[in-house]
């Protein structure tokens, strides 16, 4: 297996304040990998730094090509689509047109996508005339994850799916990004506050501490670490 | 009061979400009826009242590219009627070197739509980043700019153009109406509706709005919001020739003020119809424009000196009633 992301000792900051002090981690193509850690330590940002939302320095290469110098547009034309923390979706918009903006990179018709991604989602089907503002929390969630299906991505950049969800709903979002990355390789990088559910998902991962990169290995060793387990896991 | 303030949220995004308030479509649909039973009653009233459908087209041609250009980048451009007298001063010109009319009207659309993105990109777009007042700044100064450039090529005299419409004039129920009104209520008309469609059932159109509304998830799902904001700029000079072009065959000259007083009635068009709504745009442009028609033939103290201020009186008026005009937003966010 090749490394789809690697980051090298990419730092990053707003304004003044620094959140990223060099970090570096890698994303084997086909893989989930979470990151974990606490509130302020850099998890969010490691999205954004190779999303291209925040300034960033150091070396970002995916799949061969360097991402450090790019804007978030390129970035997401090369294949890669974040889903940022909270609601993402555009709530002036109805629910097909999110779609289509998901599909906004590839050329042609989205109608193999859409279906696609009703068949994982079969309510938005109905839903597509629908102001995406009016639907809940929750149905926003999905629909911000169903948008970066259609963009078919190699790489799924998720920023804390679980926020704010039900339980119930939380387990379907999981199965179905498992789905995917069983049955058509996606590549995932997860950011999740719940450190069980991720660890499940996930085959490796890394726990960032003040936007350095504290531990870092397979989930079965997250899990067995005794630092994780306190911390994260509570047990 | 703990419950009232439960509901107003509610409320707010209901029309938030593009649903017309229906006091508003009452009103407009008494206005309508207003001006059928006078039309049917008066030929005078009638022959105001298309005048004012064409001129208030125009206004509203001009308010929506100011509405286009504040929902793209939030800045009132100024210098939107000078842009388009400017244009206009371009289609006479190339009228003057041989074209005809309608081959000189689209190629100047595609003179100012360049035009309007070139601006964006090489003034507008550097001082964004820092203010929107310093955009706002950068417009007045463009304003200024055009003002004099025009002066200089042009001269400041009268240039007259031929008339796209020709003089024959209609008779409708007994009722003459000029070819050039229901000409100038058509162009207007079709270009509102193309740049519609175009918002409404594209791809570039639903990234131009995607951009407008959230540019940083735009980006995130690969719009190229930069580029976007620039084509609404050109795409607002666009409607800005349309509407100087049309504006100049009733005025029946060209000069340099050509879209001072306009810019001022579109000005009220926009806020009335709500800054930030494209249709309330059309529809407080073919309000003022009609209305300032009757007022002036019907209320003896208003001469037709007092047009641009009855316009700015319904602008403040507006702005201390409600701020967010008929079909306006007001900023609404569920949290």
């Amino acid at each position: 297996m090749t490394a789809l992301l690697e980051l090298e000792d990419v730092e990053a900051r707003y304004g003044p304040v620094h959140a990223l002090h060099g970090i570096s981690l890698a994303v084997e193509e086909g893989s989930i990998v979470a990151v974990l850690g606490p509130n302020g330590a850099g998890k969010t940002t490691t999205l954004r730094a190779v999303s291209g939302t925040v300034r960033r320095s150091g070396r970002i290469v995916f799949a061969g090509r360097q991402l450090d110098r790019l804007g978030p547009d390129a970035v997401a034309r090369l294949g890669i689509a974040h889903v940022p923390e909270g609601r993402g979706t555009f709530a002036e918009l109805t629910v097909w047109e999110n779609l289509r903006l998901g599909g906004y990179t590839r050329r042609g018709s989205i109608q193999p996508e859409l279906e696609r991604v009703f068949s994982y989602f079969p309510w938005l089907a109905d839903r597509r005339r629908q102001q995406a503002g009016t639907l809940s929390g929750g149905e926003q969630q999905m629909l911000a994850l169903a948008r970066a299906f259609v963009h078919r991505p190699r790489l799924l950049l998720l920023d804390e799916p679980s926020l704010g969800l039900a339980p119930v709903l939380v387990a379907e979002l999981f199965r179905i990004v498992r789905e995917l990355n069983e049955r058509e390789g996606l590549t995932v990088l997860v950011v999740e506050q719940n450190a069980h559910l991720a660890l499940q998902a996930a085959q490796s991962g890394y726990v960032l501490e003040a936007g350095r990169v504290a531990l870092s290995g397979t989930s079965a060793e997250l899990r067995a670490d005794d630092s994780v387990r306190r911390s994260y896991l509570g047990y | 009061m703990a419950t009232l303030e439960s509901f107003r949220p509610r409320l707010r995004d209901r029309a938030a979400l593009g649903g017309v308030v229906p006091p508003v479509s009452l009103l407009l649909v008494a206005g309508a009826a207003g001006l059928l039973v006078g039309s049917l009653r008066s030929e005078v009233f009638a022959q105001l009242t298309v005048q004012g459908l064409a001129l208030g087209a125009v206004y509203g041609g001009l308010a929506l590219a100011l509405v286009l250009v504040y929902r793209a980048t939030h800045v009132v451009n100024f210098a939107q009627g000078e842009l388009a007298m400017a244009t206009t001063y371009v289609a006479y010109q190339l009228i003057h070197w041989g074209l005809s009319y309608w081959e000189a009207f689209f190629a100047t659309l595609a003179i100012a739509f360049v035009l309007g993105l070139v601006l964006e990109v090489a003034l507008v777009r550097p001082v964004q980043h820092r203010s929107v007042i310093a955009a706002v700044i950068v417009t007045v100064g463009l304003f200024i700019l055009i003002d004099g450039v025009v002066n200089w090529i042009w001269g400041g005299d009268f240039k007259y153009m031929q008339s796209p419409f020709g003089t024959k004039v209609y008779s409708v129920g007994g009722v003459s109406i000029a070819r050039l009104y229901p000409g100038m209520l058509g162009v207007v008309v079709i270009s509102v509706l193309l740049v519609w469609a175009l918002f409404r059932f594209t791809k570039l159109g639903l990234g131009m709005r995607a951009a407008a509304l959230r540019p940083a998830e735009s980006a995130l799902v690969g719009v190229r919001v930069d580029w976007m904001l620039a084509i609404g700029w050109g795409l607002a000079a666009v409607l800005g020739a349309v509407a100087g072009l049309m504006a100049e065959p009733s005025q029946f000259v060209l000069e340099p003020t050509l879209m001072q007083p306009i810019l001022v009635y579109a000005f009220a068009a926009a806020v009335l119809g709500g800054l930030d709504s494209p249709a309330g745009a059309v529809v407080g442009g073919l309000a003022i424009g009609v209305s300032l028609n009757l007022v002036v033939q019907y209320v003896p103290s208003i001469s037709s000196e007092l047009q641009a201020p009855f316009a700015f009186a319904v602008l403040v008026a507006v702005l201390l009633l409600k701020p967010s005009g008929l079909f306006g937003h007001r900023e609404v966010r569920r949290v």
